[in-house]
């Protein structure tokens, strides 16, 4: 008879919620996000603080890539999309607004001697034709390309500054988030690899062994991206398909306001500030 | 005899059919569940395979959805390479694992050791995967750049499927008929020779069912492999040489694709489930043999 | 022979034994690097708040619950499915009929369907298709799928194992079918049917890949089934693999994972014990 209790315990508790879920949603207010891993984190601490304020509401952030945010936004399955970058023509008439900006920052191991890349070395890096680092001023080892996932916004950003198709790069290593593409670096000495400078700085501030190599002569440093001088930076955008009304709109408003300047600085992001 | 501290028999003949046939009910939908899933694969792939011949996943230039280039085949030779290796590996671990549990350890080093294993069944392909990627691949890439590689995939696979291996190992030895035991060691058989001579032997179908249900948790484990391997869609010419596996590729780009794209990573959930599909028929060949 | 066979002897033991002493040393290893990296910061309110910082900082309170949640959703849907699965196979079934063949060959193929495939199908039939979206119970159906074939054939095998006099005497006493099989059979297996369970319990727990696209990320307590939640397993690969800065937290979510485990497997081993104690005695 123990296992028809077990059964009937498990219906009830199935039962009950099955009926506790609806009146759960129905008496909060709640708003779907979906979109780039780089905001992912920023868009759930923002979140947090905006519930505490707003009680009631419940915002949900789900993680993906920027594609991803544009086409919930597009079937209405997201409220509101994270993008990473700017829109495309073909997007234009979606609604974007830039809560942060980041810049991607190329990263080596910290005991590379490497101190700066041209844009031309880059390029010939990432295709293969410079295959050891000491044709570009480093020690006599082999260089490893760590490049990104197809479908990366970062990946399309660093693409297009390079002028370069992802079918021409010549990976040794392919990552998907930033963790992983700095924790690859960090083990070993002789890869390359670009990603979010937010996370790189906030790595390398805490010890960990990679260094940002300038672009174009400028530093990756959050005060130029904030500067608006360094050459790879994009903003963080929440997009909507109508203009945002309601929660929405709230929400929206929270994360571009002084509100929520801290949770962007904690991140390594730059806040902005509405003109 | 047996004793039952409550009323025994149920009222009437009636329930007995009921029961029936809700068991019915209930096999009949554990056994949809494959052909569900087929169907939701095969529905997902469709507007993809409409398109694009077949033949397309195998002659492509290379995997590039973002361009139209739909080729799999890298990505089949990357599962293959290494699931077979880390076979290769596990399969004489895991065995020597069962037998030091059942033959050599004695009883409290062998409860402790069993316990291990089972501990490291326990232990999620992220953890794995997470240690890996921070220990493993550097000391890889000290051997040969760039520490992401088959060879990493290879090893935290084996770490992952040893424990299937043993356990199910573990499991034939157990019912190997105490008989055959006695019996050849009256004989006078030395311990190896009664291993090798009768119990290996007995304990052959089991051994095999569990080698088998290995493969598949190798063909088909994900983040693991994702974080060591290095994900470069590419034919590996060494051990050494970074690859993507079929299964990788489905949970790198499927937070991010979309229409086609989406389709063909659906398109490479499918080739998987043939293989496994493959896999089991060959598993059942043998097992009628 | 008899030299050469004790040479062979000493060398398989040798062998058997340096086997058993690298799998331990790997162990350790990896166990030692995750104990090292996450012990500091371990403590009750780890356990107990919600995660602060995108996870760098507070706890796992919240992902503690939504793991939970989602477990119990697949137990309570697979297990009366599976063991009555195992039921059906075990005892009504003979061992030609075509009913039985084709639902354990369909059953041992769903046993070999990678997780990730399992992720995928979940997020096109129950995320998109029955509309339920990133919840808790499409994690939870979706996990439910993949434990069935675990608990049907652990059940299935545990029945098989009794021997033929506890089911000639229960048909002696005249006991129905039914009867037969809840008041002897399945308390007389129920270490086997627990040992199942386990398994089931420790696949799900660990389970990232099938959870990823159907329970989805958000890091909050859930309000309801519908809401939702992001497992254990997926927080550590979030931590490591997106969250700058996030290694410490993932160790320590790490650790509390494996020792949960570690709990599960003893508690419920002594429960296996005493339930057939309570019910049964063999003499």
């Amino acid at each position: 008879m123990k296992l028809a209790g077990v059964a009937v315990v498990g219906t009830i508790m199935f039962a009950v919620g099955l009926v506790w879920s609806p009146s759960g949603n129905t008496a909060a207010q709640k708003l779907v996000l979906t979109g780039a891993s780089t905001i992912a984190p920023l868009a759930g601490e923002i979140a947090r603080r905006f519930e505490s304020r707003h009680p009631g509401t419940r915002i949900d952030v789900q993680t993906g890539g920027s594609s991803r945010g544009i086409n919930d936004v597009r079937n209405g399955t997201a409220d509101i999309g994270m993008v990473s970058r700017d829109l495309k023509p073909e997007e234009k008439g979606l609604h974007a607004y830039a809560i942060a900006l980041d810049g991607v920052g190329i990263i080596v191991h910290a005991s590379n001697p490497v101190v700066m890349l041209h844009r031309r070395q880059l390029i010939d890096i990432y295709t293969g034709k410079i295959a050891n680092w000491k044709e570009v001023g480093g020690v006599n080892s082999p260089i490893t390309v760590v490049n990104k996932a197809e479908g990366r916004s970062t990946l399309e950003l660093f693409l297009s500054y390079l002028n370069l198709k992802n079918s021409q790069i010549k990976p040794h290593v392919v990552i998907g988030d930033n963790a992983q593409g700095i924790k690859t670096v960090v083990g070993n000495r002789n890869a390359i690899g670009y990603v979010s400078i937010g996370a790189a700085a906030y790595e390398a501030e805490h010890g960990t062994p990679i260094k940002l190599l300038p672009l174009d002569g400028v530093a990756a440093t959050v005060a130029n991206v904030r500067s608006g001088t360094f050459p790879l930076s994009r903003p963080l955008n929440l997009v909507t398909r109508v203009f945002p009304e309601g929660l929405a709109r709230k929400f929206i408003e929270f994360a571009r306001s002084p509100e929520a300047h801290d949770l962007v600085e904690a991140q390594y992001f730059v806040p902005i500030s509405i003109r | 005899m047996i004793w039952s501290k409550r009323n025994i028999l149920f009222p009437s003949a009636s329930v007995d059919t009921l029961i029936l046939w809700l068991l019915r009910i209930a096999s009949g939908i554990a056994a949809g569940m494959v052909l569900l899933i087929l169907f939701f694969l095969l529905a997902e792939s469709l507007p993809l395979l409409r398109e694009v011949s077949a033949v397309r996943f195998v002659t492509d230039s290379s995997w590039q959805p973002s361009e139209g280039a739909y080729n799999l085949a890298p990505m089949l030779s990357g599962t293959l390479y290494a699931a077979g290796g880390a076979l290769f590996l596990a399969t004489p671990l895991g065995i020597a694992s069962a037998l030091f549990v059942a033959y050599y350890a004695p009883p409290p080093a062998a409860g402790v050791y069993r316990r291990l294993i089972e501990l490291l069944a326990g232990i999620p392909s992220v953890v794995y995967g997470f240690w890996a990627l921070t220990t493993l691949v550097p000391l890889i890439n000290e051997l040969h750049p760039p520490g992401a590689s088959l060879l990493a995939g290879i090893l935290v696979l084996t770490l992952m499927i040893l424990p299937t291996v043993a356990l199910t190992a573990h499991a034939a030895l157990l019912a190997v008929p105490d008989e055959y035991l006695r019996g050849a060691a009256a004989l006078g058989m030395s311990r190896w020779s009664i291993i090798r001579g009768v119990v290996l032997p007995a304990a052959r179908m089991g051994v095999t069912a569990g080698v088998i249900l290995a493969a598949g948790r190798a063909i088909g484990e994900t983040m693991a492999v994702l974080m060591v391997t290095g994900n470069v869609v590419q034919h590996a010419s060494t051990v050494y040489d970074p690859i993507r596996t079929l299964a990788a590729n489905i949970a790198l780009e499927m937070p991010y694709a979309l229409g086609d794209h989406r389709a063909a990573l659906f398109v490479s959930g499918l080739v998987l489930m043939l293989l496994v599909v493959a896999l089991w028929s060959a598993a059942a060949r043998i097992g009628r043999n | 022979m008899p030299s050469s066979n004790g040479w062979h002897d000493r060398l398989a033991e040798w062998s058997v034994y340096a086997v058993a002493l690298l799998i331990s040393a790997v162990f350790l290893w990896i166990f030692g690097d995750l104990a090292r990296g996450g012990i500091e910061h371990l403590s009750w309110s780890f356990l107990l708040d919600p995660p602060q910082n995108a996870g760098r900082g507070g706890g796992i309170g919240s992902i503690l619950v939504s793991t939970i949640l989602v477990l119990l959703i697949a137990l309570v849907v697979a297990l009366p499915l599976g063991w009555a699965a195992a039921v059906m196979l075990a005892e009504y079934v003979s061992s030609g009929s075509r009913f039985g063949y084709t639902v354990r060959n369909s059953l041992q193929i769903l046993a070999a369907v990678p997780s990730i495939v399992f992720g995928l199908f979940g997020n096109a039939f129950f995320s998109i298709y029955l509309g339920l979206g990133f919840s808790i119970l499409s994690g939870g159906l979706t996990l439910a799928c993949m434990l069935l074939p675990i608990l049907v054939s652990t059940a299935e095998a545990g029945l098989r194992a009794l021997p033929d006099t506890y089911r000639s005497l229960a048909v002696a006493l005249g006991m129905s079918r039914a009867a037969t099989v809840f008041h002897v059979l399945l308390p007389a297996a129920a270490p086997a049917l627990v040992a199942g369970l386990l398994l089931g319990i420790g696949r799900a727990m660990a389970e990232t890949a099938a959870l990823l696209f159907t329970s989805g990320y958000v890091d909050r307590m859930p309000g309801s089934l519908l809401d939702s939640g992001r497992t254990l397993a997926v927080h550590i690969l979030d931590l490591s693999m997106n969250i700058p800065g996030g290694d410490v937290a993932a160790h320590a979510s790490a650790l509390v994972l494996i020792v949960v485990l570690l709990l599960i497997n003893l508690l419920a081993m002594e429960m296996a014990t005493g339930w057939q104690r309570g019910k049964i005695v063999t003499e």
